[in-house]
């Protein structure tokens, strides 16, 4: 055998391994220049604290907020909005995008209306959201559904349509059913990229939150940073940007999970 | 035995003396002609005729190109010919049933399913009783030797278990004719040897009719009782030939003279092919 691999070789190998503890240590360090550079921005009064508020002033408002409970309040109400806005949209989404990935006679008239709607701004349908819907939680969840829906048709029914003819065509010769293909055949097969879709549009989901909440809403983060933008709170704007980003990550994670137990045979 | 090789020229037209065991035809493939697109597409299959008896393990060999995994995929009913009728079991062709099973040159396990479910998804489609399939999965497990791995999942196998399980899935429907598309192309040629050894023995146990395409010219001799010569495109059947080695055959029979001669026959058909071609 030739000489061990120094560390560093291993470190410059393109898609080479690197152990855990390594890997833990770089996602550590890149947390400390993140803290430690804004630590130093804001105690070195490099930037005033008007605008960039210290780390333990965030973190005392945190505290503060948290034992009144209002900090609670306002994540639960937009993990509410965010969560019913992606499952109302997903459960729509994924059995039309099944559809319209595996007939033809479906994606034509779709795709060009879905293509078209996809690339408008979210924000512009805020007004007419609150004319027709009003300004309960069901236009907040509209915003999430509206800015989630149709990219996740494109992306699900794309899940769809790269599932390998061969094995519809040996599915055929085992005795399935054209009308049975794609719930036996087809969704199976495309279910890992469906739940890499649907994880990927889950955070797109968390940030559409703040547009949601940015007319009539009365609680929320989104709420609360809009609100503290007018008091010069920037410690709570910090706050609330934190625990949208926390919340990201706890619903990325959980969708990770799911797939590793939904589909353990998927790499 | 080499008096009684026969390689007869048959010009495209349709023959009376392919069909070896004409008492016993399971498949009957008539006049069958294939071009793609409109009346100017590509010509892939032209007049092509063939019968292949019941039990009888029938190979196609042909230059690349020429049309025979096409004609495998008219066979499954997974395409329609632009004219011309095939008839398995006397039925005429119209759709994909689970009466020709098929196995294919790529790797078509549902990579969902263990190895065990995807042996089972025939006879479950069937609605057969779990006990029922129970007992057909465990003899088709034993058959191709992976019962060991009955949980695992396709991506935990090597390439020549994926094919096994995939005969042994085709073979659970118990189906009228067995077509089989290149099936052992993409193994190294060691593991190739070992599933036509284990695809012999299991054919000669289950007594299937095959219709198997390949490009080997061993593989074609090592595995058939007859040996059909394709053209290159337009693909039609140029000669027949009956393969009269002994069974059970061994491995080593490709270095018997008797092998030779008739690989001898089919390269010197297989290279007037490829000269005409260029």
């Amino acid at each position: 055998m030739a000489q061990r691999r120094t560390a560093w070789t291993r470190l410059t190998t393109p898609f080479a391994t690197i152990p855990a503890s390594t890997a833990t240590t770089l996602a550590l360090a890149m947390w400390v220049v993140v803290i430690g550079g804004w630590a130093l921005l804001s105690y070195g009064r490099v930037v005033p604290n008007m605008f960039l508020p210290t780390p333990g002033t965030v973190l005392e408002t945190t505290y503060r907020m948290s034992l009144d409970g209002s900090l609670f309040y306002h994540t639960l109400t937009s993990a509410k909005v965010v969560i019913l806005g992606f499952i109302v949209s997903s459960l729509i989404a994924v059995p039309l995008g099944l559809w319209m990935g595996t007939y033809r006679a479906v994606q034509a008239p779709l795709e060009p209306l879905v293509n078209f709607i996809r690339y408008l701004p979210v924000t512009s349908f805020v007004p007419l959201f609150i004319l027709w819907i009003g300004i309960g939680i069901e236009q907040r969840i509209a915003v999430i559904f509206f800015g989630t829906f149709f990219q996740q048709l494109v992306m699900i029914s794309d899940c769809a349509r790269s599932v390998s003819r061969d094995l519809v065509n040996a599915s055929y010769t085992l005795g399935t059913k054209r009308s049975e293909a794609v719930w036996h055949v087809i969704f199976p097969a495309a279910l890992p990229a469906i739940l890499d879709t649907l994880r990927v549009t889950m955070g797109w989901a968390w940030t559409y939150l703040v547009v949601a909440e940015l007319v009539a809403a009365s609680s929320g983060l989104g709420y609360i940073s809009l609100k503290a933008m007018r008091g010069f709170q920037v410690d709570v704007i910090f706050m609330a940007i934190a625990a949208i980003g926390l919340l990201g990550l706890i619903t990325d994670t959980a969708f990770r999970v799911l797939r590793a137990r939904v589909a353990p045979w998927a790499p | 035995m080499t008096e009684t090789v026969k390689a007869n020229n048959l010009d495209g037209m349709a023959s009376a003396n392919i069909d070896a065991r004409a008492a016993g035809t399971t498949m009957a493939i008539e006049d069958v002609t294939l071009r793609y697109g409109d009346a100017n597409g590509v010509l892939a299959l032209d007049d092509v005729s063939l019968k292949v008896a019941r039990n009888e393990f029938c190979v196609i060999v042909g230059p690349s190109g020429c049309g025979k995994s096409s004609l495998l995929y008219l066979a499954a009913g997974l395409n329609d010919a632009t004219s011309g009728s095939i008839k398995v079991d006397g039925r005429e062709v119209i759709e994909p049933g689970p009466d020709r099973g098929m196995v294919f040159q790529g790797y078509t396990l549902f990579p969902w399913l263990t190895v065990r479910a995807n042996i089972e998804y025939g006879p479950k489609r069937k609605g057969l009783p779990a006990e029922q399939r129970k007992q057909i999965v465990d003899q088709y497990l034993n058959e191709v030797g992976l019962a060991p791995f009955a949980d695992h999942y396709p991506a935990q196998l090597s390439g020549g278990m994926k094919q096994r399980v995939a005969i042994a899935r085709a073979l659970a429907n118990d189906p009228a004719v067995l077509l089989m598309d290149e099936p052992f192309g993409a193994l190294d040629s060691q593991t190739r040897g070992t599933m036509q050894k284990l695809l012999l023995r299991v054919w000669e146990r289950q007594q299937k009719t095959v219709l198997f395409v390949t490009h080997d010219i061993d593989e074609a001799l090592v595995l058939g009782d007859r040996v059909l010569v394709m053209t290159a495109r337009p693909g039609k059947i140029k000669a027949e030939i009956k393969v009269d080695i002994p069974r059970p055959r061994s491995m080593d029979v490709i270095l018997e003279p008797d092998f030779i001669a008739l690989k001898r026959r089919i390269l010197g058909l297989l290279h007037d092919e490829i000269d005409e071609d260029h």
